[in-house]
C-alpha cells in the first residue's frame, strides 16, 4: 500500500514561553483518512502543539504545510479559514442559541442581509442527516447533554466553508479530550461519526487519556514527551506497554536504579475507609483503605482518576455513591469543611487557580486554613502566628523567608511548600498531595519527598499523588493503580514491585 | 535611577498614589485662598476649609468603607444609596410623630427603627447575593430601585422636617470645638479597622475575593462572611442616613443620597482597591473618599463653575480605572512594564504577543455565579 | 442508507417533567410579561371602566408617554443582550435635551440639522465607551458609570438653567398626530415603534444580531467560533448611545425643554424594563418583543396609579423593584435548572 501525501505536515517546530521551551523542533504529519492520536503526559508539549496547529499561539519555528503548501495560521479564525477545525473538551459553543445557529453562525446564509432562516434550518439539517445524527436543529443547544454538544461541534467544524464558500472544508479535524465526561454510549456515537468522517477523508487528530479509546479508534499514534517527538507509530504495532514506556521515558535500567526502598515499617490501625465511592463522569466506584502513618501513592496516567479519587476524598467534589469513614465515624463528605474537621487536607495539583490567594502574603496564605477552622472571631494571636509562621518557613526552607512577601511572586516550589505548610500547621491526621512536584526544580522536589516520609514517621497519613512513577514506588507503602477512571489495583509495596510491573498493570488493567 | 530605597518604598506603599492626589488637590487651592490650610476658632468651634471637607465628606466616607468590604469580597453593592433614603425617612418620620422631638429617649428609639430597616436591607441583600448566588449587580439593583419607592412611601412623598435638638448633633452639630461628624466618622472607621483587623474577618474577606475556589477548598465559608459584609455596607449606609437627615434636619426619600453609591464605588476604587476583590484597604478607602470631597471644594473655590463637577469626576473614574488596566498598562508602558515581567528576548516586540495570550483567558469575566 | 445508522441521541431532554421543560423555554419570561401585561389592563378595565380606561387612546397613550423609555430601552436591551450593561441612558437622554435645546433656542439652528448632530453626539459617546471596554478589558459597569458622569456633568455646562423650547417646527412636531380611527399616535410613539421593528430585524434577520447573541451567550466560545467579537462590543454601545440620543430627541419632544436633570435615573427604568421583559441580566438570552411589554407593564403601572388616584407615585418604583425581584428570581431558577 502506497503512502499517500499527508494533508499537514509540521516540521520542526519551536515554541518558547518566558524560561520555558515548551516544543523544540517537533516533527508532525497527519494523513488524510486517518485517526490520529497524540499522545504524552503532562508537560510533553501536547496542548501547545494543538494550540499552534489551532492558530492560539504564534510559533517560534518551523513550518507548517497544509496539502503541500507552506501556511501561516496566525487566529483561530485562518485555522478555520485554512481547514483545520477543533473541538475541545470544553464545548466552545453558545448555548443559548439554536443547534441550526450554532452549525452556521457567522456564515449564515444570507439575502441582501436578511439572514435566511429557512434556508440555514434545512442546510443543517441536511447535514445532520447526512451525518448519521437524529438532533433537532430548531431546538437550544443547551436542551441537549454535552455530548451531543460535542457532537453539533463536530458539524459544525465540518460544515465549515460549505456555504458561501468562505472556506475549503474541513481538511483536519481536531478533536481535543472529547471524550472525558461522556459514558460509553456516548463514545460510541461519537466514534461512529469519527469513523464516518475518516472514511470521507478528512484526517482526524484525536487526544484522549483513555487508553482503550486510543486502541478502540486510532490507526496511527505520535507520542511526544518534554517538548520533544519521541516517536510515531501504527497503532497496531506498538503495545500498551511499549505505549506507556515511550510516554513516561526514562530507560527502564535507568528507573530501576533510583528506586530504593526506604519505607519506615510502623504502619498503624486503619484511619480512613471508603466503601464504594464514586462520582459519575470523575471515577468509578472504588474501596480504599489508608492507614495511619501510611504513605498511599496512585500511579496512573494524566486523567486516569488520580485528582478525582483525592477530590472526592476531600469533598472538594460531591460523591454520587458510597460513604467515607475516618476514624471509625462516618464523614458526610458534602463540602471541604467536613473533611477538614475530619482532619483532611488537600494540596490541589493546580497551585494557582485552586491552592494559592496570590494577592495576600506568605503568612496570610499559611495561616488560612487554621484560621478557617477556627473561625472569624477567633484571630489566632500575633505572637503565635509569627511563631508558627517562622517555624514551617524554617523547616521547610521557604524562600525568601519573608512572611510579608506576595505569594504570587514566589517560585513554583516555593509556593508548593506554602501550601504544605498552611496543612502542616492544621496538623490533619490524612495529607493528600496533589502532584505536589510538579513544575518545581529538583532540589525542591527531594526536600517535599523528604518530608512526605518524616512525616509519615510521625504518624501522619498521606494520599501521595506523583506523575513520575519511582517517585511513588520510592515513597508509598500501597500503591494504587488507576486507569481509564478506574482504581484497577491495590499493590503492597515490595522489592519485587518494580516500576515495569506497575506499567503493565497500568497497560493491562490488572495486576498479576 | 538614582531613587533611594526609601524613596522608592514611600511610591510603592499602597497609599502613596491616592494621598499624592489628595495632597495634589489641597495644595491647587493656596494659589486661589491663601488661607486655605488654616482654621479658626469661633464661639468655641473650629471653622476652615479642612474641616469643612472632612465635615461634608463623612457620609461619604461612611458608605465607602462599607462598600470598601463588599467590593473586597469580589460583591458591589448599588443599593446603599436607597439605603440612605429609607433610614433617613423612618427615623425622621418617627422623631416628628413625637410630641417631644428632642426627648432622647425618641431620638435613640427612632435611631434604631432606622439602623434596624437598614441592616434589614443588608440582609436581603446578602441572602440574594450568597444565598441564591444572584450576581452583587443584579440582586443590589432591586433595593436601589425600589429603595427609593419605599423611602417616599414612609414619607409620604413629603420633605419631613423635624426640629430636635439631641438628633441635630449627629450631622451638624459641635463637640469639643469638632463637628460631631468628625467623631462618628472615627470611630466607625475604627471599628471597622480593629473589626478586619483585630479579628480574622479581614484575611477571611480578603481571600474569598482573592481567589473563591482556593477559600472553598480551605473551608472557609464564604456564605456567612458575605452576609456579614452586606449587612455590615447596608449598616454603614444606614448611619450615613441618619448623618445626613439629621445635617439637614429633613428627610428626603427622593434626593437624600443620590448617587452616594457610584461616590462610594469610586472612593474605594481611587483608594486602591480592585474592583476585582482581594486585597482591600481602609484607610485608602478614607483617602479616596476625602479625594471626591476635595474635588467638589477646589472646583468651588478655584472659580471654575461648580457644574463642571461631574465632568472631571469622570476624568478621575477614567484616569483611576485606566491604570488599573493591565492592558492599558501593557499598551501604554509596555516597553517599561514589560520587562519587569521576565522578558529575556532583549526587548524583542514578538514575544508581546504570545505573553498576551494567556493574559486574556484569565481576563476577569462577568458570569453567572 | 444513513438512515439506517441513526441513533437516537436525545435520552434525557425528552424523559424531563412537563415543568422543567417549561421552565427551560426561553420565551417563557416573555409570555409572563405579557400575560401579566393583560392581566393588569384586565384588572384596569374592570376597576376603572367608568372613568374612561376602557377608551382605545389611554391604550394608545401607553405608546405615547413612554415612547422614550421604549427607544431607551431597545438601545439597553442590546447591550444587555451582549451581557454588558450601559449605565449612562439617562445621562445621556438629559444631555440630549439640554443639547438640542440649546442649539435650537439658544443658537437658532434649525431642527432638522440638530437631530443629526445630537444622534451623533450620542452614538459617538457611545462607541467611545465600547471602545474602552474592549480594548482596555475595563468593566461596562465603571466605563459606563463615567459616562454617567461625564454627559450628566456636560448637561450642566451647556447650562444650569432649565431652556424650554419655543421653536415653531419642534413644537409643530411634537403636536404632530397620526390618526388611528379609534384613536391618534404621536410622532414619538411612531418613532418609537419604527425602532423596535428595525431592532427586531436587526437582532433576528442580521448576521450581527445573532453575534449580539453569541457574545452573550458565551464571549470565550464566540472568540474561538471566528466571530469578531471585539467590534460586536463596539457596536452595541453604539447601538445603545444612539438609541439614547434618539430617546432624548424624543423625550425633547415630549415635554419640549432641556433641563439638566431630565431623565434622572432613567437607566435604572430602561433596565428595569428589558429585566421585566425577560431578558437575562447575564446576557444571550431574550426578546425585543419582551423589551416592548416590558415598557408597557411599567407605563400601565403608571396609568393605573394616576387613574387609582389615591394612589402615589412612588409606588411605580415599589412596584417596578417587586417586579424585578419576581423577574430576577425567574431568571435565576431558569439558569440553575440549565446548568444541571
Amino acid at each position: 500500500m502506497a503512502e499517500p501525501l499527508p494533508v499537514l505536515e509540521m516540521t520542526g517546530i519551536v515554541k518558547e514561553f518566558p524560561g520555558v521551551r515548551a516544543l523544540s523542533g517537533v516533527d508532525f504529519r497527519l494523513f488524510p483518512g486517518e485517526i490520529h492520536a497524540l499522545m504524552g503526559e503532562n508537560g510533553a508539549g501536547k496542548s501547545t502543539l494543538i494550540k499552534v496547529l489551532t492558530g492560539v499561539y504564534s510559533l517560534d519555528g518551523g513550518t507548517v504545510t497544509l496539502d503541500g503548501k507552506a501556511v501561516r495560521i496566525g487566529s483561530p479564525l485562518q485555522a478555520q479559514q485554512a481547514g483545520i477545525s477543533t473541538v475541545y473538551q470544553e464545548v466552545n459553543l453558545c448555548p443559548n442559541l439554536s443547534v441550526a445557529e450554532n452549525i452556521f453562525i457567522g456564515r449564515e446564509p444570507t439575502r441582501a442581509g436578511r439572514i435566511q432562516w429557512k434556508r440555514m434550518r434545512k442546510e443543517a439539517a441536511e447535514l445532520v442527516d447526512r451525518l448519521g445524527l437524529d438532533i433537532d436543529v430548531t431546538a437550544p443547544l443547551s436542551s441537549y447533554p454535552l455530548a451531543v454538544q460535542q457532537l453539533v461541534a463536530i458539524v459544525r467544524s465540518v460544515g465549515t466553508g460549505d456555504s458561501d464558500g468562505a472556506g475549503a472544508g474541513t481538511k483536519v479535524l481536531v478533536l481535543d479530550e472529547p471524550t472525558s465526561s461522556l459514558d460509553r454510549d456516548e463514545v460510541l456515537e461519537l466514534f461512529r461519526l469519527m469513523r464516518q468522517l475518516r472514511d470521507e477523508g478528512v484526517a482526524i487528530l484525536f487526544v484522549s487519556h483513555f487508553l482503550d479509546q486510543i486502541y478502540e479508534i486510532c490507526d496511527r499514534m505520535t507520542v511526544l514527551r518534554n517538548g520533544a517527538l519521541v516517536g510515531e507509530h501504527l497503532v497496531s504495532e506498538l503495545d500498551q506497554v511499549g505505549l506507556i514506556h515511550l510516554m513516561i521515558g526514562k530507560a527502564m535500567d535507568q528507573l530501576e536504579e533510583l528506586h530504593e526502598h526506604q519505607l519506615h515499617a510502623d504502619v498503624g490501625e486503619a484511619l480512613l475507609h471508603a466503601d464504594g465511592l464514586g462520582r459519575t463522569g470523575g471515577i468509578a466506584p472504588f474501596d480504599l483503605e489508608i492507614k495511619k502513618g501510611e504513605v498511599v501513592g496512585l500511579a496512573g496516567l494524566l486523567g486516569s482518576g488520580r485528582t478525582e479519587l483525592a477530590r472526592l476524598l476531600f469533598g472538594a467534589d460531591q460523591p454520587d455513591s458510597g460513604k467515607v469513614t475516618i476514624g471509625g465515624k462516618q464523614v458526610s463528605m458534602s463540602a471541604p469543611n467536613d473533611a477538614i474537621s475530619a482532619g483532611v487536607a488537600f494540596c490541589s495539583e493546580n497551585r494557582k487557580t485552586e491552592g494559592l490567594v496570590p494577592d495576600l502574603t506568605v503568612r496570610e496564605n499559611i495561616i488560612l486554613a487554621l484560621q478557617a477552622a477556627r473561625g472569624w472571631t477567633r484571630p489566632i494571636p500575633a505572637a503565635q502566628r509569627d511563631e508558627l509562621v517562622a517555624k514551617y518557613i524554617k523547616a521547610l526552607d521557604i524562600r525568601p523567608a519573608n512572611p510579608e512577601a506576595r505569594v504570587g511572586q514566589l517560585s513554583g516550589g516555593n509556593q508548593q511548600k506554602v501550601l504544605l505548610a498552611r496543612w502542616l500547621i492544621t496538623q490533619p491526621k490524612l495529607l493528600i498531595l496533589d502532584e505536589p512536584t510538579r513544575g518545581i526544580d529538583v532540589g525542591a522536589k527531594a526536600e517535599i519527598q523528604k518530608l512526605v516520609v518524616s512525616l509519615s514517621e510521625e504518624g501522619m497519613s498521606v494520599l501521595y499523588i506523583a506523575a513520575e512513577l519511582e517517585e511513588v514506588l520510592r515513597l508509598s507503602h500501597t500503591i494504587g493503580v488507576l486507569r481509564d477512571r478506574k482504581l484497577v489495583a491495590q499493590i503492597a509495596n515490595g522489592p519485587e514491585i518494580t516500576p515495569t510491573r506497575i506499567l503493565e498493570t497500568i497497560a493491562s488493567g490488572e495486576h498479576q | 535611577m538614582t531613587t533611594t530605597p526609601r524613596w522608592r518604598a514611600l511610591t510603592q506603599h499602597h497609599l502613596f498614589w491616592p494621598v499624592a492626589v489628595l495632597v495634589f488637590l489641597l495644595l491647587i487651592n493656596v494659589p486661589f485662598t491663601p488661607d486655605f490650610f488654616s482654621i479658626k476658632m469661633t464661639d468655641g468651634h473650629l471653622y476652615g476649609s479642612l474641616v469643612s471637607i472632612v465635615l461634608f465628606g463623612s457620609p461619604l466616607i461612611l458608605v465607602a468603607v462599607g462598600m470598601t468590604l463588599v467590593i473586597a469580597t469580589g460583591g458591589i453593592d448599588l443599593s446603599v444609596g436607597a439605603v440612605v433614603a429609607i433610614t433617613g425617612a423612618l427615623t425622621c418620620s418617627y422623631i416628628s410623630d413625637q410630641a417631644d422631638q428632642s426627648a432622647l429617649s425618641a431620638v435613640l428609639l427612632a435611631m434604631g427603627i432606622g439602623l434596624v430597616a437598614a441592616v434589614v436591607c443588608g440582609l436581603w441583600n446578602g441572602f440574594l447575593v450568597a444565598r441564591m448566588g444572584i450576581q452583587p449587580i443584579i440582586a443590589t439593583l432591586i433595593i436601589m430601585v425600589a429603595g427609593r419607592g419605599v423611602a417616599q412611601l414612609i414619607t409620604d412623598g413629603q420633605i419631613i422636617t423635624i426640629n430636635s435638638e439631641p438628633y441635630k448633633l449627629i450631622g451638624g452639630g459641635y463637640w469639643l470645638t469638632l463637628p460631631f461628624s468628625i467623631f462618628v466618622v472615627a470611630a466607625v472607621v475604627a471599628v471597622t479597622v480593629a473589626l478586619t483587623r483585630r479579628t480574622a474577618l479581614g484575611l477571611l474577606v480578603e481571600s474569598v475575593g482573592g481567589n473563591a475556589e482556593a477559600s472553598r477548598l480551605v473551608g472557609i465559608r464564604s456564605r456567612r462572611i458575605k452576609i456579614m459584609v452586606y449587612v455590615f455596607c447596608a449598616l454603614c449606609a444606614g448611619i450615613a442616613g441618619l448623618m445626613i437627615s439629621s445635617n439637614t434636619s429633613a428627610a428626603d426619600g427622593n434626593n437624600a443620597g443620590l448617587w452616594i453609591e457610584l461616590d462610594a464605588i469610586l472612593a474605594v476604587v481611587i483608594g486602591g482597591t480592585s474592583l476585582l476583590g482581594g486585597r482591600f484597604s481602609i484607610g485608602g478607602t478614607v483617602v479616596g473618599a476625602l479625594v471626591i470631597q476635595t474635588l467638589t471644594t477646589t472646583i468651588y473655590t478655584i472659580g471654575v463653575p461648580t457644574q463642571t463637577n461631574l465632568v472631571f469626576k469622570a476624568a478621575v473614574v477614567i484616569v483611576v480605572c485606566l491604570l488599573q488596566s493591565p492592558k492599558f498598562r501593557a499598551k501604554v508602558f509596555g516597553a517599561k512594564f514589560g520587562s519587569g515581567s521576565g522578558a529575556k528576548g532583549g526587548g524583542k516586540p514578538s514575544a508581546t504577543p504570545a505573553d498576551t495570550a494567556p493574559t486574556t483567558a484569565a481576563a476577569p469575566k462577568m458570569e453567572v455565579s | 442508507m444513513s438512515t439506517a445508522t441513526k441513533t437516537p441521541t436525545v435520552p434525557d431532554s425528552r424523559t424531563t417533567s412537563k415543568g422543567a421543560r417549561l421552565l427551560g423555554d426561553r420565551r417563557l419570561p416573555v409570555l409572563v410579561t405579557a400575560t401579566l401585561f393583560l392581566a393588569m389592563y384586565i384588572a384596569g378595565l374592570s376597576r376603572y371602566t367608568n372613568y374612561g380606561f376602557g377608551e382605545p387612546q389611554v391604550f394608545l397613550n401607553l405608546f405615547i408617554d413612554n415612547g422614550y423609555l421604549l427607544v431607551a430601552a431597545v438601545g439597553a436591551t442590546f447591550v444587555i443582550l451582549s451581557g454588558g450593561i450601559d449605565l449612562s441612558v439617562g445621562s445621556v437622554i438629559g444631555f440630549t435635551t439640554m443639547l438640542t435645546a440649546w442649539l435650537v433656542e439658544k443658537q437658532g439652528l434649525p431642527i432638522l440639522v440638530v437631530i443629526p448632530i445630537a444622534l451623533g453626539v450620542g452614538a459617538f459617546g457611545g462607541f467611545l465607551m465600547g471602545y474602552v471596554i474592549h480594548n482596555f478589558e475595563i468593566q461596562p459597569f465603571i466605563v459606563t458609570l463615567a459616562g454617567l458622569f461625564l454627559f450628566r456633568g456636560l448637561c450642566l455646562v451647556i447650562s444650569k438653567e432649565s431652556i424650554s423650547i419655543g421653536d415653531a417646527s419642534v413644537s409643530s412636531m411634537a403636536q404632530a398626530q397620526a390618526s388611528l380611527g379609534v384613536g391618534f399616535l404621536s410622532v414619538g410613539a411612531i418613532v418609537s415603534l419604527v425602532v423596535l421593528a428595525v431592532a427586531f430585524y436587526v437582532l433576528h434577520y442580521t448576521r450581527f444580531g445573532r453575534r449580539v447573541y453569541a457574545i452573550g451567550g458565551n464571549e470565550q466560545s464566540a472568540m474561538l467560533m471566528g466571530l469578531p467579537q471585539g467590534g460586536t462590543k463596539i457596536a452595541v454601545y453604539t447601538v445603545s448611545g444612539f438609541c439614547s440620543a434618539l430617546a432624548g430627541l424624543l423625550f425633547t419632544l415630549y415635554i419640549q425643554s432641556g433641563d439638566p436633570l431630565h431623565a434622572t435615573g432613567m437607566e435604572l427604568d430602561a433596565i428595569a424594563a428589558v429585566v421585566i421583559g425577560g431578558t437575562l441580566l447575564t446576557g444571550g438570552s431574550g426578546y425585543i418583543l419582551g423589551t416592548l411589554f416590558g415598557v408597557l407593564v411599567l407605563g400601565l403601572i403608571k396609568s393605573i396609579i394616576q387613574f387609582e388616584g389615591t394612589l402615589s407615585s412612588w409606588w411605580t418604583k415599589i412596584a417596578t423593584g417587586v417586579l424585578l425581584c419576581a423577574f430576577i428570581l425567574i431568571q435565576r431558577a431558569m439558569t440553575t435548572r440549565k446548568k444541571t
